[in-house]
Parts: structure tokens; sequence; C-alpha cells
């Protein structure tokens, strides 16, 4: 039986480059970063932003790495806004002149997500693994609002400084954010290698979902909050992705397209190139996208589970790495006979003292 | 920011990073935000056409009650809820009336 095609995805987050002068332990990027000349030229970029609009994609969000490091950056936004993309630049404040901004501004950008990593300078830059960028990040603020754009600020959240979430809110405030994003760590990649010194205590998490309910609280009307919840202590998985190849499309830097961005963590699959495929063919068609698209894939508890179409079976790159197969059911979830598995680790790399961070880089830890 | 309630004299605007915009590909209205992408219906997309930056509440209550003819304080309720809920998630902001 031939299977419709797929709706068309909602977003395409571009990573343009895996450069960015930060070192954070929980990056999200693959532990086998890309180098620069391995990165897509300004042409297939804009064909691919091209192709994304045609497909009937909403949002390009342009992320990395550090996309301001490009210096095509200005004429992808301007592309994008031309084939009437949202568009978003993620970024984390740091290794470019704040004034450089104006120029995407004048492209059209309509929203930047700037990450921070704490409220205190010296632990933020800890961190971050870079001295003088909570200071970076504060001049970077100051000239997103002299441009007029819309501000999130982004605080992805673990034990160092999940209990500054106030004065984080605070802060985004005072430099004027419309939103703020409480991430709490994903543990894939770096995350994982990490994980000793970032995972939160139950008391710790607990807290946390205290202090984002009385800040959305004193906030409403001014601020929208949004969480990425700390799933290890979850009772359910998050609905990964909005389900696998359902809402998103990721190409790396060097032009891999992916469903997910740790997608690349899953061994068995094979992943096509924009390069060498239109993107509307890696969506309807690609292995990697139909591996885990819709419930068919999926084997119990998931199958017969009455969250399927809510939650689809949380996500596969956890469940790789707990279950060691990727269509496994999330150990996040409770329903999952590996979800004490998945607690124990949590209670275990929760334990203080767990030592310096790996921090991201070329070499892997 | 204020949180005063809305009045027919209130100016809604979208402000910068909100869009609302008919997408060819899809042939269906969207209005968006910061990782927001809302799917307005019908009504909702005659009320955002005419949010400008420039007609107050009422007149954009009046001229739906023309065109819909519908009774003009009933659809002035209504998009009064509206634009409230939408200023409440900063998909809309709120303009200095003209003099």
């Amino acid at each position: 039986m031939k299977t419709p095609p797929p709706a068309p995805p909602v977003a395409l987050l571009a990573e343009l480059t895996h450069r960015c002068v930060l070192k954070c332990p929980y990056c999200s990027n693959p532990l086998e970063l890309e180098r620069r000349s391995a990165e897509l030229d300004t042409a297939t970029w804009l064909r691919v932003i091209d192709e994304a609009a045609a497909l009937g994609v909403l949002q390009i969000s342009f992320s990395g790495g550090e996309p301001m490091l490009r210096p095509d950056i200005a004429a992808l936004v301007a592309r994008a806004v031309e084939r009437g993309l949202y568009t978003n630049l993620i970024t984390s404040g740091v290794g470019f002149s704040p004034e450089a901004l104006e120029r995407v501004a004048q492209a059209g950008l309509d929203h930047v997500q700037l990450s921070v990593q704490g409220v205190e300078d010296a632990a933020a830059d800890h961190v971050a693994g870079h001295g003088g960028s909570a200071a970076q990040k504060r001049r970077l603020a100051a000239e997103i609002a002299r441009l007029g754009l819309r501000l999130t600020v982004n605080a992805v959240v673990h034990r160092g400084n999940v209990d500054q979430i106030p004065a984080l809110v605070r802060m985004a405030e005072d430099w004027g954010a419309a939103r703020v994003e409480i991430a709490h760590v994903q543990y894939y990649g770096w995350a994982v290698a990490n994980r000793g010194r970032l995972m939160p205590t139950r008391v710790q998490v607990d807290q946390a979902i205290a202090d984002l309910a009385s800040e959305r609280a004193r906030t409403a009307g001014r601020l929208v909050i949004d969480a990425v919840t700390p799933d290890y202590y979850a009772s359910y998985p998050k609905p990964c992705m909005g389900g696998w190849g359902a809402q998103n499309i990721n190409v790396t830097p060097s032009g891999r397209a992916l469903p997910c961005h740790a997608a690349e963590t899953i061994p068995h699959l094979v992943f096509d190139n924009v390069r060498d495929r239109p993107l509307a063919e890696i969506w309807r068609d690609s292995a990697a996208f139909n591996a885990y698209r819709g419930t068919d894939w999926m084997a119990e508890p998931c199958r017969s589970c009455e969250r399927r179409e809510r939650d689809f079976g949380g996500c596969r790159c956890q469940a790789l790495l707990f279950a060691g197969n990727a269509a496994a059911t999330d150990p996040a979830c409770s329903l999952s006979p590996l979800h004490d598995t998945l607690l124990a680790v949590a209670q275990r790399d929760s334990a203080p003292d767990g030592g310096a961070y790996a921090y991201r880089g070329y070499a892997r830890p | 920011m204020s949180a005063a309630p809305i009045t027919g004299g209130d100016v809604p605007a979208l402000p910068r990073g909100v869009r609302l915009q008919f997408n060819q590909v899809r042939g269906q209205w969207f209005l968006q935000g910061p990782e927001r992408v809302f799917e307005p219906d019908e009504i909702a997309v005659e009320i955002l056409k005419r949010i400008d930056g420039v007609r107050t509440v009422d007149a954009i209550a009046r001229e739906l009650a023309v065109e819909f003819a519908a009774p003009e304080a009933e659809i002035a309720v209504d998009v009064a809820a509206f634009v409230a809920e939408l200023l409440a998630i900063r998909m809309l902001e709120r303009r200095e009336a003209g003099p």
C-alpha cells in the first residue's frame, strides 16, 4: 500500500557552521564537529532556502555554531525574507561585533534568540569556557534593543545554574525580551559526556518547576516563558520534534538533512545531502526521514498506547542510548522497562563533585 | 507594557517580529511569531487584516459589522477579546491613538 506524502515541514533549522568561540559542555552539535572547509557555500544555501519555501516551510532558524561567523548571513536572511519565510537568528552573541547585526536586521530579520549561561559573569563565562562572553552578550542585547528586534533570551539550565531561574527571567526583562526560554539540558552528545557535571538533583528540578510557575504568574501579559523539561525525571517522554519527520528538517553545515539535530547518533541511519538531492525529495523519500515517521514502526508499549499520537514514543536518540534500539520506547516514559535505569542514572549523575567540564571542541572528549 | 483592559479606542498593531501572511504553497493564512505558528480561522483573519496600527478596536468592529451584516456591539466584544488574548502573549502591541 502506498502511503500518502507527508505534510510539509513547518521549520527548517539551518546550521550554517559548527564554528563557535564558546565551548559549552552541553552543546547540541555532534561530538564530531564539521570544519569550515566542509561547509556549504552561499549558492547552495540560497537554493536550499528557495526549496524550503517552495516545500511549504514557514520558519527558518539560522543557527550553528555561531551563524554570525558566516560572512553571508545577511544575504541568506534577505533571501529567506524575500521568499516569505519567518526568520530566526539563534546566536551566542560572541565572536563578532554587535554592529554586524545591523546589516542582518536591515535584511529583514524577524527575531533574535540570544543564549545566556547564567546571571553572574564569572560563572557564566566558566560554563561557556570563554572569558568576557557574558559582557559581550550584554552589549549585543543592547544593540538588539536599539535595532528594535524581537528578542528571546534562551537559558540552558543545569545543576550549576538551575537555581537562578528567577534572576535569569529578570535579566531577560531588563534586556527587553518578549520571550524567555528556560531549557533544561537535553542529554545527547556533549551533554552525555558531561552528564555527571550537569545533571540537576530531583530537589532542584522540583524547585525549578515551582520557580517557573511563579515567574510566569509574575510576568503574565509582558513575557512569554517557554520551558524545555528535564525528561530524566518525567513520567512521560517529550513529544520529540513534534514527531519524527513530521514538522522539522535540519540541515548540517556540510548539507546533511536530518530529522533532528541529534539524529546522527543513530548509527544505522543514512542521511541524504542537499548537495545531491532537492529538499522536497529528501523530505518525502529519504530513508532516514521515513524510518520513524508515523506510528507503524512502534513496538509495545507504544504501539497500543493512547498517547502514541501525542508524544510519538518520545525521543529516538534517547531510546538508542539506553535500549540500544532507536525503535524502543523512550526510557523517559514510565511505561518503558528501562525507566528505572534512567532514573538511577539521573540520581547517580546528580551527585556533587562531578569533576571539570569536558568542553566542546574539535577534539572529542 | 500596561495590562489595562482593552477599550474601543485602543489601537492594536502587529509588532516587528510578528507576521500575518498568506502562504501560497499551503493555501492558507498564518500568524507567526518567535516559535509560534497560528492558523487563524476566517473571522480571525478578517480581524487581523485590519490591525494596522491605525484603526481602533471600534473601527475594526464597525467595518466587520458592515461587511458581515452583524450587530456591531456583539462584534466589538469579540474583537476586544481577540485583541486582549494576543496582547497577553505579545503577538500584538498597543499603539498610541493618533490625533
